[in-house]
C-alpha cells in the first residue's frame, strides 16, 4: 500500500520562479489497484511520481510505503520496491548491453553475489521463456546490443526488466507515448499481462483519455497540482471520454 | 630495426598495455575522461621506487596499485559528492598529486631503484628476457578485468557508464560504481607507472605527464583493428593497440623524429581518430 499525505512540492521557493507543483495531495493506493493518471501538461503527474520514486524531495508532506515513512529514503534504496518506467525507451535499458546483460542487471544481483557471474545459463533459459511469452521473438536476440532494438522491442524489454524483480509499486510514465501504434497497442497488453500475472500495484500516466478508460481499476485526475477526481470500479468503468475532457477545466 | 629494438618496443608496449587498461576503464567503460591518470602514473613510479629502496620491489607494486586506487577514490569524491565536473576533479587530483609524489620521494623529482641486493631492484632483473614475466602477467591481468566485468559487479558499472540515468532509477548506487570504477583505473595505471619505472630502473616525478593521451592512443589503435566492442574485445584491443603504438613510437624514432615531438604525434592521433566518426557523419548528412 502507497500512501501520500498532504505532500507539497514547490520549486523555487522565494523566487520569482516559484512554482507550486504539487498542493496538499493525499492518496491512498491499495495493493492490487491499477491506477491511470490524466492530466494536463503541468498538472503535476511527473512530479506526483518523483515523489514516490525519491527523485525529488518533497516541500512538506509524508510518503509511506505498507506503513513505512519512505519520505527521506534515498532513490536507490527505495528502487528495490519502486519500478519505474519512462516514456523514452532509451532511458529504460543500457544500449550498449546485450539484451540478456540488460536482464541480468535487474534480476541477478538480487539471486546471488556481486562477484559472481552476472549471465549464467540458467539465466538465459529463464530470459528466453519469460521473452517467449511477450511473442516478439526477442528470446532469440539475447546476445543483440539492445540499442539495436526498435523502441517498442527495448520497451518491452525494460518492462520485463521491471517486473523480473516484482516491485511492490510499479510507476508507468507515458511509457508507450513514443511508440508508434501498433507496438504501443502491444506493450500496453503486454503491460495488462505482467501486471496481472505478477499482482503487482501499478500506477500508468498517459495522454491517452481511451488508454486510461480501458485500462485499470482506478482513474485519477491531476489539475494545477491537485488531485481533482478520483474514480474506481463501476464508477470509472461507466466513464466516457467525453464526461472526462469535461475534468480537465475543472 | 632490430629485433632487439622490437623487443624493446614491445616489453614498453606490454607495460603501457597495463595503463591503456587503466584509462580504457575510465574512458569506454565509464564514458568519463579521467585526466587524474597523469599525476596517478608518477605515484605507481614514486610509490614503487621507495618500496625498492626499502627492499621491497614486489610488495611495492601492490603499494602502487593501492596508492592509484586511493588517487581514482579521490577524483571519483570530487566528482560524485562535491559535483565537480568529471574533467576538473581529474585536473584537480593530478594537480595536487605532483606535491604528493614528491613527497613520497622525498622532495627528489627523480630517483634511481636501488637495492642494497642489486639482483632484486626491481621484478625485471630475476629474468633474462622481460617478457617472460610481462606476458604471464598482462594475461592474468586481462582475465581478471574479463571475468571482473562479466560479474554482477562489473556489470553495474558497465551499466553505469552506458546509461547513467537508468541506472540512477534502479537500486544499484551509481556513486558507488564511479568509486570502483575510478579506484579500479587509477590501480591499473599505477600499476603501470611502477612497471615502467622498475623497468627503466628509475622514478621521475614528471613522468606522467601526457599519459592519459598515451593510454587512450593504445586503445584507439586497438580499436581501429579490433572492430568488435564487446568487452572482452575492448579489453584485447587495448592491449595490442598499446603494443602496436609503442612499436609504431618506436620505428617514428628510428626514422630521427625527435622523441620531444612524440606528444603532439600522439596527440594529433587521438583528436584526428576521435573526430574521425563525427566528421563522417557530417559528411554523410550532406550527401545524403
Amino acid at each position: 500500500m502507497l500512501k501520500l499525505e498532504h505532500v507539497s512540492v514547490t520549486f523555487h521557493p522565494g523566487t520569482q520562479l516559484e512554482k507550486k507543483a504539487l498542493t496538499d495531495v493525499s492518496v491512498t493506493i491499495h495493493d492490487g489497484d491499477f491506477v491511470t493518471i490524466l492530466g494536463s501538461n503541468g498538472a503535476g503527474k511527473s512530479t506526483f511520481f518523483n515523489v514516490i520514486a525519491g527523485k525529488i524531495p518533497v516541500t512538506s508532506g509524508k510518503v509511506f510505503l505498507d506503513e513505512e515513512d519512505i519520505t527521506e529514503q534515498k532513490e536507490h534504496i527505495r528502487a528495490r520496491q519502486i519500478g519505474r518506467l519512462f516514456q523514452n525507451p532509451a532511458m529504460g535499458t543500457a544500449g550498449e548491453l546485450s539484451v540478456e546483460e540488460n536482464l541480468a542487471l535487474a534480476y541477478s544481483h538480487s539471486q546471488r553475489g556481486m562477484f559472481s557471474r552476472a549471465v549464467t545459463n540458467a539465466d538465459r533459459e529463464f530470459f528466453a521463456e519469460h521473452l517467449k511469452t511477450l511473442d516478439m521473438g526477442l528470446e532469440d536476440r539475447l546476445k543483440t546490443p539492445i540499442g539495436l532494438l526498435s523502441g517498442g522491442q527495448r520497451q518491452a524489454v525494460a518492462l520485463m526488466m521491471a517486473v523480473l524483480n516484482p516491485p511492490k509499486i510499479l510507476l508507468l510514465d507515458e511509457h508507450t507515448a513514443a511508440l508508434d501504434p501498433k507496438s504501443a497497442h502491444k506493450i500496453l497488453e503486454i503491460t495488462n499481462q505482467l501486471i496481472k500475472q505478477e499482482q503487482i500495484t501499478a500506477l500508468m500516466i498517459t495522454h491517452n483519455m481511451k488508454d486510461a478508460l480501458e485500462n485499470g481499476s482506478r482513474l485519477l485526475i491531476f489539475h494545477d497540482g491537485r488531485i481533482t477526481k478520483d474514480f474506481s470500479g463501476a464508477e470509472k468503468s461507466a466513464l466516457k471520454p467525453e464526461d472526462v475532457i469535461h475534468f480537465y477545466e475543472v | 630495426m632490430t629485433v632487439n629494438v622490437l623487443l624493446k618496443a614491445l616489453e614498453l608496449g606490454l607495460i603501457l598495455a597495463v595503463l591503456s587498461e587503466g584509462v580504457y576503464v575510465s574512458f569506454r567503460i565509464l564514458n568519463i575522461p579521467d585526466m587524474t591518470v597523469d599525476g596517478s602514473f608518477s605515484t605507481g613510479a614514486a610509490v614503487v621506487a621507495v618500496s625498492t629502496m626499502a627492499g621491497q620491489p614486489y610488495l611495492g607494486l601492490c603499494w602502487a596499485f593501492l596508492a592509484g586506487c586511493v588517487c581514482g577514490l579521490v577524483t571519483a569524491f570530487l566528482q560524485t559528492k562535491m559535483k565537480i565536473q568529471p574533467l576538473l576533479a581529474g585536473i584537480i587530483t593530478m594537480t595536487g598529486l605532483y606535491s604528493i609524489n614528491l613527497r613520497i620521494m622525498g622532495s627528489m623529482p627523480n630517483m634511481p631503484l636501488l637495492s642494497l641486493d642489486p639482483d632484486c631492484a626491481s621484478m625485471f632483473d630475476t629474468v633474462d628476457q622481460p617478457l617472460l614475466v610481462l606476458i604471464p602477467l598482462i594475461a592474468v591481468l586481462a582475465l581478471v578485468l574479463y571475468w571482473f566485468f562479466k560479474t554482477n559487479l562489473g556489470l553495474q558499472i558497465r551499466a553505469t557508464g552506458d546509461n547513467e540515468a537508468m541506472v540512477r532509477s534502479s537500486s544499484i548506487n551509481v556513486d558507488r560504481m564511479k568509486f570502483i570504477a575510478f579506484g579500479l583505473s587509477n590501480g591499473l595505471v599505477a600499476l603501470s607507472g611502477a612497471l615502467f619505472a622498475q623497468y627503466n630502473h628509475f622514478a621521475d616525478v614528471t613522468g606522467g605527464t601526457g599519459m592519459m593521451v598515451i593510454g587512450l592512443a593504445g586503445i584507439i589503435v586497438g580499436e581501429a583493428i579490433i572492430q568488435k566492442r564487446t568487452i572482452g574485445f575492448g579489453i584485447l584491443s587495448a592491449i595490442l593497440g598499446a603494443c602496436i603504438y609503442r612499436v609504431l613510437y618506436t620505428l617514428a624514432l628510428q626514422f630521427g623524429v625527435p622523441s620531444g615531438d612524440m606528444n603532439l604525434i600522439s596527440a594529433l592521433l587521438v583528436a584526428i581518430t576521435i573526430s574521425i566518426p563525427y566528421i563522417r557523419k557530417k559528411r554523410r548528412g550532406e550527401y545524403a
